[in-house]
Formats: structure tokens, sequence, C-alpha cells
């Protein structure tokens, strides 16, 4: 017979129990196959009928009963080790190591020259625009550098290109092209129009270096050719570029200028990015940065492509992608760029 | 070019704020570079004279000036300069006063125990000239003025100078008198250059001409300028020369200069009485012909493939450069007495031609280049004389004078060229004051005559562009043309931008490298380098930039050799761009191509890592068919550490690596480097790429199988894996490498590739029997084709 005080001492032994192991043994003595239920189970044939199954009933409840408190047991000693578990998993996650090395194990992300960065943004501006991207050849003819662009052997604009010739087929022909206006002509020469392109690439002027120049540049050039292109959509295409890269605060305006290959032709400023027009070092107090020349195709281009002017216009315009990343991020001195040192490199 | 307003005046009344004129002539297209304010400050500067000069017990550099400034006291001042004597009228700025020149204020100051109670001045200290080399000494008769002002004494009006940048199209604008014709235009103000007064004289007897070369100068005029007396120019003179940037020489010399810059024709003075045969003959210059110019310099001629322009004295000795410079030999000096003015009109090109030969750049040659007006020979040969104020001997013009060119302008071409909406009038109402006369010929159609000093205007485009200029820029309406395309990338720069990606992922930063190496870079490098491999530039800045590049290498290893010097010690770079070789049999243009090259050095850096970097961009652009061979013979490359990726057609993609130990020594650099360089446009556009189409990963249970094999070390282990792959057949659905093992277990030249295969069907479960009859197939065709056994 089991009576409420040996209940209650069998639950106080599983409550007691510290451990899983300890539960599982306390288990075993109270449910298992020699405790003192199995041992009534076993009994249970001597007795008559009709107290067999009261007495059965009464073995089930203990059972249930005592399954129960150590269920209830094994929850909270689980829960308990889970808990330590984890507590004992702990790990600073600002404990970080610098290993050097360009093992895979050490390696953290590069980076995207400054250059290449720009390049991208102002591609993806001109995209959204419907414009596609041209690229040529870095070494040129004479030709496509100057001929077809309106200047003659001798003209005097040859001497503001600073030009780098080669030793390649007669003195005076082949140069590493001064700016990505040989691209403008080769697409011009390859596709009818409408034309709504920019051309980006690198150039090379003998130029000495100097805060604001390296002989080696990049370029970026933009053409666009249809029916019925007036100035007012140069002037109106350089205001959206404008605003799409620099932000609606940053505004355009158009200067007249002269450039062999285009006529009417201007010089484009935009607001001053560092001073927002209110005038400052960059700027030298005017509010405005020069960016870059534009303006109307010249008939004398058109005709060197056999484009008839009559029945297209358009317009191109350029500036300079250096310059620019070196006007967007502060940079005192361009050369810097040329030297690829990671310090500098790796801070954009 | 300098351009002071007070002389702008003598053309046109501008009476706006200077700084308003300066927007104006920005929104020309004469962008004004700087401004600067002259003659002002002087208020406290009176004009003195040196009554007393003593020594300083003590000082050597400083002398004691007592100054008579008028006042019953004299004002005495302390002063270090010694160019001037007693009784010299002088400039004396009195206490209190700051001058524009310096920028403190003059105060009552003790030096060696004597008090200085001002100071007296140089031309520099009041803004009105270079010279700093002692104090200006005013002309004597300025002594009746002592006491006054100096300002009004020598009646200098303050001015504001402007320097613009003038465009090369603009060769009108290469003189006051065209700048004050532009400005005024703009500001509907009346312009107009006063005809120069002149006389005649039958003194100085004739002078010949004669032009040999009419193709390199059309027009020559000499006039002949008796009683000449060679001196200082007036003062008004040599200050506007000043204000413009010019030295005063003397009144010849001077009356010359001022024209050029008032008019825009240069004109030159020559002595008649060193003039042999009294006459002026043009010609091209002989092969090898010498002058010794005025700069002093002896300059060959005639050198060039076309011809240079002499001019020469009447018996054919040159005397001068035609339009650029005059010799020696003939200059004005002091005891010249009769002038011979030459007044020209050179031909463009040819002028430009031989300045840029010769290097030599003048004032005149400058606005020769861009074209004088070939009808202003006259009126620049009268106001020489009216400066001078002689009258004029025999004048003679060879050459006729042109007719100006017309152009027809339709005013609908106008509009649709600028998006204007521009009137008939209203286009001729901008040409007309800038001295293009237009007339309606037919509707809507004007005949324009442009004016001989606009040689640049020569089609109805340039026409168009001087209404917009004067119509504003500012003020035509701003449209945006919709582009009938959809704006977009093409497949190859979708591609690089995916390759740069993957590579900064990888841990690489991108570098930009030279285009131009110097001489021996090349080889430094390991690479090719003898005439015909590389290119060179003719006339190089310099001979660090001087070769064109023919690959990637020796730019990244001096990049590498920059960071090591920084003590940046892991130099992951890579950098996407073109190199030049050889130009192709029967072409001009270089062999160009763009590359992709990637240096891994440091910890780790070798070429295991750049075959890994290789692997991801490959799996990056789903190519799967690269045969990776191993190569010996890579210029620069490491001979048992490289391979050469082979597309499927036999295109060489390009190679993987390390860097050879030589060439990483040449470059002072330790350890190893790993390498990779490929073709950009072979790996982008020359290999297939797996189909993009999905494939149906299966549901049912894979069964993996592992076998390693004992191969020679010599057997790339991806040709063991390609030979895994075929024999696998279709149930494949992966295979890895898993462990390399060397040693002494698997014997001397050969290591362990343990492989894990992995397979699956999409429609039911593996049985263990067809997994293990694979098996035997892949075991069988690697023992066959490989040196290699299974390892048990």
């Amino acid at each position: 017979m089991v009576d409420d005080s040996d209940l209650d001492a069998a639950r106080r032994r599983i409550a007691s129990a510290a451990t899983l192991e300890e539960l599982r043994a306390v288990e075993n003595d109270l449910l298992g196959k020699k405790s003192a239920i199995a041992a009534m189970n076993t009994r249970l044939g001597e007795l008559a009928p009709e107290a067999r199954k009261e007495r059965g009933r009464e073995i089930n409840e203990l059972r249930s009963a005592l399954t129960g408190a150590v269920a209830a047991r094994r929850a909270v000693l689980e829960e308990g080790d889970r808990s330590a578990g984890i507590a004992a998993d702990r790990i600073d996650l600002t404990e970080a190591v610098r290993v050097p090395g360009v093992g895979r194990a050490a390696r953290r992300r590069g980076q995207l020259h400054l250059v290449t960065q720009t390049r991208d943004e102002l591609e993806d501006v001109f995209i959204g625009m419907g414009f596609t991207v041209a690229e040529g050849p870095e070494v040129e003819t004479d030709w496509y550098n100057f001929e077809a662009l309106n200047i003659p052997p001798a003209h005097p604009a040859r001497s503001g290109f600073d030009s780098l010739y080669l030793k390649l087929g007669e003195p005076g022909t082949v140069l590493i092209r001064p700016h990505t206006s040989p691209v403008q002509v080769r697409v011009m020469e390859a596709q009818r129009p409408p034309i709504y392109s920019i051309m980006p690439g690198r150039c090379y002027r003998k130029d000495t270096p100097d805060a604001r120049h390296t002989p080696a540049f990049h370029q970026i050039e933009g053409l666009v050719i249809d029916r019925g292109i007036t100035f007012g959509d140069l002037a109106g295409t350089i205001e959206e570029f404008t605003n799409a890269y620099f932000g609606p605060d940053i505004h355009s305006r158009l200067r007249p200028a002269s450039f062999p290959f285009t006529e009417p032709s201007a010089e484009y400023e935009v607001t001053c990015v560092i001073c927002h027009g209110t005038g400052c070092r960059t700027c030298s107090g005017t509010g405005w940065i020069e960016l870059g020349g534009c303006g109307m195709v010249h008939p004398n281009v058109f005709e060197a492509v056999g484009i008839d002017p009559e029945e297209w216009s358009g317009f191109a315009f350029g500036f300079g992608i250096d310059r620019l990343a070196q006007i967007r991020h502060s940079i005192s001195d361009m050369r810097v760029m040329a030297d690829n040192d990671l310090r500098f490199a790796t801070q954009f | 070019m300098l351009v002071p307003l007070s002389w702008l005046r003598d053309f046109a009344p501008f009476d706006l704020d200077p700084v308003e004129l300066g927007e104006v002539f920005d929104n020309l297209g004469m962008v004004v570079e700087g401004m600067t304010r002259v003659g002002e400050g002087l208020d406290g500067v009176v004009v003195g004279r040196v009554v007393e000069i003593a020594a300083i017990a003590g000082a050597d550099k400083i002398r004691r000036v007592v100054v008579d400034a008028g006042a019953p006291e004299p004002v005495e001042v302390v002063c270090g300069a010694w160019n001037f004597d007693v009784g010299d009228v002088v400039p004396l700025a009195t206490v209190g006063t700051t001058l524009p020149g310096a920028d403190f204020q003059i105060g009552r100051r003790k030096m060696k125990g004597v008090t200085s109670n001002g100071m007296i001045c140089s031309s520099r200290e009041l803004a009105l000239g270079d010279d700093h080399a002692g104090i200006m000494v005013l002309p004597g008769a300025m002594a009746a003025e002592v006491g006054r002002p100096f300002a009004a004494a020598m009646g200098i009006e303050s001015d504001v100078v402007y320097d613009l940048a003038i465009e090369t199209n603009r060769p009108d604008a290469m003189s006051i008198a065209g700048v004050a014709r532009d400005a005024a235009a703009k500001l509907g103000l009346p312009f107009s250059i006063p005809a120069p007064k002149v006389t005649a004289t039958d003194a100085g007897g004739t002078a010949t001409i004669v032009i040999e070369s009419p193709d390199l100068c059309d027009r020559f005029g000499a006039t002949i300028i008796p009683g000449v007396a060679v001196g200082p120019s007036p003062e008004w003179i040599a200050r506007r020369l000043t204000r413009a940037g010019m030295r005063p020489i003397n009144n010849v010399v001077d009356a010359s200069n001022y024209v050029m810059l008032e008019l825009g024709q240069p004109t030159h003075p020559y002595d008649l009485d060193r003039l042999p045969g009294r006459g002026l003959l043009v010609r091209a210059a002989r092969k090898g012909e010498t002058l010794a110019t005025l700069d002093g310099v002896e300059r060959r001629l005639g050198e060039g493939p076309q011809p240079d322009c002499l001019i020469c004295d009447a018996e054919g000795t040159p005397v001068g450069i035609g339009g650029i410079m005059g010799g020696a030999s003939s200059e004005i000096s002091d005891g010249t007495s009769t002038v011979l003015l030459e007044a020209a009109h050179f031909e463009r090109m040819a002028i430009a031609r031989t300045s840029k030969r010769l290097g030599l750049r003048s004032e005149a040659s400058a606005r020769f280049e861009r074209g004088v007006d070939p009808a202003g020979i006259e009126r620049a040969r009268d106001r020489v004389a009216e400066l001078l104020g002689l009258a004029q001997g025999h004048r003679a013009v060879a050459g006729e004078p042109p007719v100006p060119s017309r152009v027809p302008v339709r005013v609908a071409r106008v509009n649709a060229m600028l998006g204007t909406d521009l009137t008939s009038d209203e286009v001729r109402a901008y040409l007309g004051p800038i001295g293009f006369s237009a007339e309606p010929v037919a509707d809507g159609i004007l005949d324009v005559t442009v004016p001989t000093f606009r040689p640049d205007a020569e089609r109805e485009v340039d026409v168009i562009e001087e209404v917009a200029r004067h119509h504003g820029y500012e003020r035509i309406a701003r449209s945006v043309p919709r582009s009938p395309q959809v704006g977009q990338l093409t497949a190859y720069q979708h591609d690089r931008r995916r390759v740069r990606d993957v590579l900064v992922g990888e841990g690489l930063t991108e570098a930009i490298g030279p285009m131009l190496l110097g001489p021996g870079d090349h080889a430094r490098a390991g690479l090719p380098e003898a005439p015909g491999e590389v290119i060179e530039a003719e006339d190089p800045l310099a001979r660090e930039e001087s070769v064109l590049r023919t690959s990637l290498l020796p730019g990244l290893l001096r990049a590498v050799v920059t960071n090591v010097s920084h003590r940046v010690i892991d130099v992951p770079l890579f950098e996407i761009g073109h190199v030049y070789g050889p130009p192709p049999a029967g072409q001009v243009l270089p062999d160009e191509r763009e590359r992709l090259a990637a240096i891994l050095y440091g910890e780790g850096g070798d070429g295991r890592a750049a075959a890994d970097v290789v692997r991801t961009l490959l799996g990056a652009l789903r190519i799967d068919d690269v045969a990776w061979r191993a190569s010996r013979d890579e210029p620069g490359l490491h001979p048992t550490r490289t391979v050469r990726l082979i597309a499927p057609d036999g295109a060489v993609v390009g190679v993987v690596g390390e860097v050879a130990p030589d060439a990483l020594s040449a470059h002072d650099l330790t350890g190893r480097a790993g390498w990779i360089d490929l073709d950009l446009g072979v790996l982008l556009s020359g290999v297939p790429r797996r189909d993009p189409a999905a494939r149906v990963v299966s549901r049912f249970p894979s069964s993996d199988v592992d076998l390693a094999f004992v191969v020679d070390d010599t057997e790339p282990a991806a040709a063991v894996e390609r030979t895994l792959r075929d024999a696998a057949g279709d149930l494949l659905v992966d295979v890895w490498l898993f462990d390399v093992f060397r040693g002494p277990q698997v014997g001397d030249g050969r290591r362990s590739l343990a492989y894990r295969l992995r397979f699956c069907a999409p429609d039911r479960t593996l049985t263990d029997a067809e997994v293990a009859a694979i098996r035997q197939q892949c075991i069988d065709a690697v023992e066959q084709r490989h040196p290699a056994t299974l390892r048990a």
C-alpha cells in the first residue's frame, strides 16, 4: 500500500534531482522495473477481480502523477542546461583581429578606384536619360583625333591639346588621344542618327603634372544627334544631368567659348558643390565651377563623317572625370591618384 | 589680355559698375580671369621735393631724407633707396596712408635715433608699375606741383584693369577697340573708333615695297615718318602701356605697341637709314638662312616643310621674320631720325607654322595667327603717326584691300539651331552693332556682310553663334530631347562591371596604372623590350613616360613597391586597362587590348590564391569550359607556377600564376606574388557561358562517393577532375577536391588527390548497385587515362 506520505516523499526526490542524470536514476527507482509500483503491479493478480480493478486504477493514478512530476522536473533541468550552454557560447564580435595576408580567411573587401566609381555614377545617370556608352581605342590616328573634328593640320587649336605622338607610321600621324572625341567620330561613322551616346575613356596630354592635372586623365563626352536638336536642348540636357548627378540645388550655366568642332560653343559651369554658390576657395569666390566644354556639332564635322547637316543637328559636351572626383572628394593634389597607394585608395 | 577700363572709354561711354561690366564680358565669352583696381588709395600721397640727404650714424643702408611737401615745416623721413638726389621730385606718402602696393599703414617710426614721418615711394608701392629698385623720381617739371596731391598733380585717374581670356575665334577681341565694340553692342551704347588726324610732308624721301610671296603676305604697307626724336613717351602713353602689361621703351616703339593693343594691328618701325636700298621686300626664306631677332637669338629659317615669311631690305638681306619679330640690325635706336613703319597682313597659317617651329611667340604673332583685319593697315599707320605727333612722308600699300565676304543666313535656321523664336529684325539688330550688316534679300533670308576684322566667320553657323552671343546664352529656353532608345550598357560593359565587383569582393583594390613607362621598365619586369617590341613616343614629356605599356605587370609591380615602402605589407591590386602591342601587319594603329590583371602580394599571396580568385571569377561569369595548361615560358612569370587558360576554340584567355622571382627581386621585393593577366575581350566575348536556363533540382536523396588517387605530381588535378566528370555521366551533380596529401606513404613525386563525387537522379533514389557501378567507371577511367592509382 502506498500512502500520501510515500507519494510526497517520491515527489520530493524528483524535485531534488539536480541533474538530468540524477533524475534518470530517481525515475528508474520510482517507475522502473524494480520499483515499488512495478512490484504492486505484479501483485495485482493476487487480488479478487473487484479489488483488482480498484487497485489497478489507483496504481495508474500514482504512475501518472510520478511520470508527470519527472517530466516537469526534466523540462526545468533541460532549460537550465540550454541557458548555461548559451551563456558559455558568448563571444565578443568586436574582437576584430587583423591577420596579415591575402589568404581567403584574412581577406577584406577591396575598393573600386575613385575614377571608376565616378565614371560608373556618371554612366548610370546618362543611361537613365536614354544614352548608350561608346568606347574606342586610346591610340588614334590624326584623322579621328583632329581632321574629322574640323582641326586641319597646323590649326592653332592643335597646340592646345599637347598631344603625344608615337613612332608609328608617318611622323605626326598616330598619337595617344588627348580627348575622347575620336570615339564620337567612330560612332558617327558606324551608326546613322539618331545618336544618344556618352564616351568615357582615358586620354593623355603632354601637360606638366600639377595639383589639378596629370598627363593621363579620364574624360567623358556626350553626343546627341537627332532631327531638330537645338542649343536649348544642349542647355537643358546639361541642366538635367547636373541636377541628377549633383542634386537639385546645383545648377548649370553656359558661357560663349570656342572649339573647332562645335559652333556655337560654350563652357559650362555648375554651382560650386562645396559652397553651393556662396563663394569659397574651390570656386575662387565666384560660386561657380567650370566643368567642361560643349556646343552644337560643327557642320564641317558632320560633313567629314557623311551626315547631312541640313537634315540632322546635334550637340556634344565633355568634361574630366578625374577633375570631377577631385572636386567632389576635396582632393587637394590630383597626383596622389596615380600612386595607387592603398592608404589613399581604400578610403572612398 | 589686360584691358584698362579707361582705355575702353575712348570708344564707348561705359558707365556701368566695373563688376557688372565684368559680367557682360563673361557673358560675351571674354571671360574675366582677373580684375585689378589701380590708381586708387593714393589720397595720402603728395608731391615732394628732396631738400636734404644726410647719413645716419651707425647705419649704412638707410639715410635721413628731408622733403619739402609744401608745408612750412619740411618732413623728415628715413629711406633705404639711393637712386635720387637733392632737388629730385618724389611721391611722399604721409603718416596714416596705406599704399595700394603695400599692405601696411605708414606710421611714425624711429630708426637709429631718427624719426621717420612718412615714406617716399617706388612705383610698385603706388601700384603704378613694377619698378621696386628705387624711388619713383618724377619729371623735373613736377617741382611746380610740390605739396599738391600726387594723383591730381600727375593726372592719374583710378582705373580698373580686366584680365580677359580671349578665345581663338575672336581675333577682333585681341584689341581694346574690339572688346569695346562687343561690350557696347551688348549694352546698346554708341561705339566709334575716332579717325586719326594725320598730316603729310614731302620730307624723308621714298621707299620701295616688293611682295615676292603673296601667299605669305597679301598686303604690305610702308610709311616714312621723318623728323623723329627718339625719347621717352608721354606719361599717359607709358601709363596705359604699363597698365596693359607692356613695358614702355621709347616713343616710337611705344606708339607701335600702343596701336597694336588698341586696334589689334601689329606694326613694326625700322630705322630707315639702316635699311640698305631704302625699301622692304617680302619673300619666303631660303633653306638655312639665319637672322638675329630683337631678342638677341640667332634664328634658322626655311627649315620646315612649308615656307617661312621673311622681311628683307631692298637688297634682299633679312631684317625680320614677318609677323613674328623684327631683326636687330634695323632696330630703332636713340639716333634714329627717320622711321619706316611696316603695317602688313600675313597669312594666318604661315605665321602659326613658323611661330610653332621656332618656338617663338610674340604679341604680334599671337594676333596674326588668329587673324588680323586686312583692311586695318591704313588706320594703324595713321594712328602711329598721330601718337608720335609727326607728319607722314611717302606712304604706300602693296596688295589690294580685301572684299568682305558675304554669307546668306536663314532666319529659320537661326531659330532651328538655337531653339529661339527671333524675327529677322531681331537678328539684324544683334548683328549690326558688331559690324555684320545684314540685309533682307528674300523671305526669311539675310545677306550678311562679314566685317574684315572677323576672318573667323566663314559660314552661316558662325553668324548664328554671333546672334546667340548677343541674344545671350542664358536667355535661350532650355528643353530636353527625348532619346528614342533605351539607355543601357552593352553586355561587355555590364560583365566588366561584374568582373570588377567580384574582384573587389575577393579583397582586391582597383589600381589605375601608367599608360607610359620608362625605358627598362618592361625589361625589369621580365618582359620583352627590344626595338619593334614596344612603341615609343616621339617627343615625350619625360623619359619615364616614353614607352607605351605592353603589359599591366610593370605598373602593378610599381604600385606594390610604393605600398611596401609605406609599410602596407598586403597589396592585393587589380587593374583593367589597355595595353598596346606593335601594330599587326598592314595596320598603323597598335594591337590595343583591354586586359584585366591582378597582383597578390603579401602573406598568402601566391599562385594558389591567384587561381582561387580566377575560379571565383569564372564561376561568376558562368564559364566552365576553360582549360588550365601549365606554361613554362610566360615572360615575367614563374616557370613552374604558371598556367595558361585556353578557351575551347584555342584562344588564349590569359595566364594565372606567380610573378617570376627575378622580376620580384629586380623590384627589391621578397617572397611571392600571385598574378592574373587575362584578355578581357576573350574572357567576356570569346568563351562560351553555361546556359542560363534553370536546371531542376532533384527532390530525391543524393549519394556521395569519396575517391582518393595517388597521382604523379606533373599531372594536373584539373585533368583528373575532367576525367571524373566525363566518366561519372549525367547523374553527377558535383565533384570537388577535398584533400591533397604528400608524404612517404604515397611516394616521391606523387601526391594523393581526394575527390568527393555527389550523385543524384531527378526521378528516383539511386540504388547502391547503381552508385557502385558508376564508382567503378570513375576509378577505371582515371587509372587508364592518368598516371594514377586508387589509394587503398
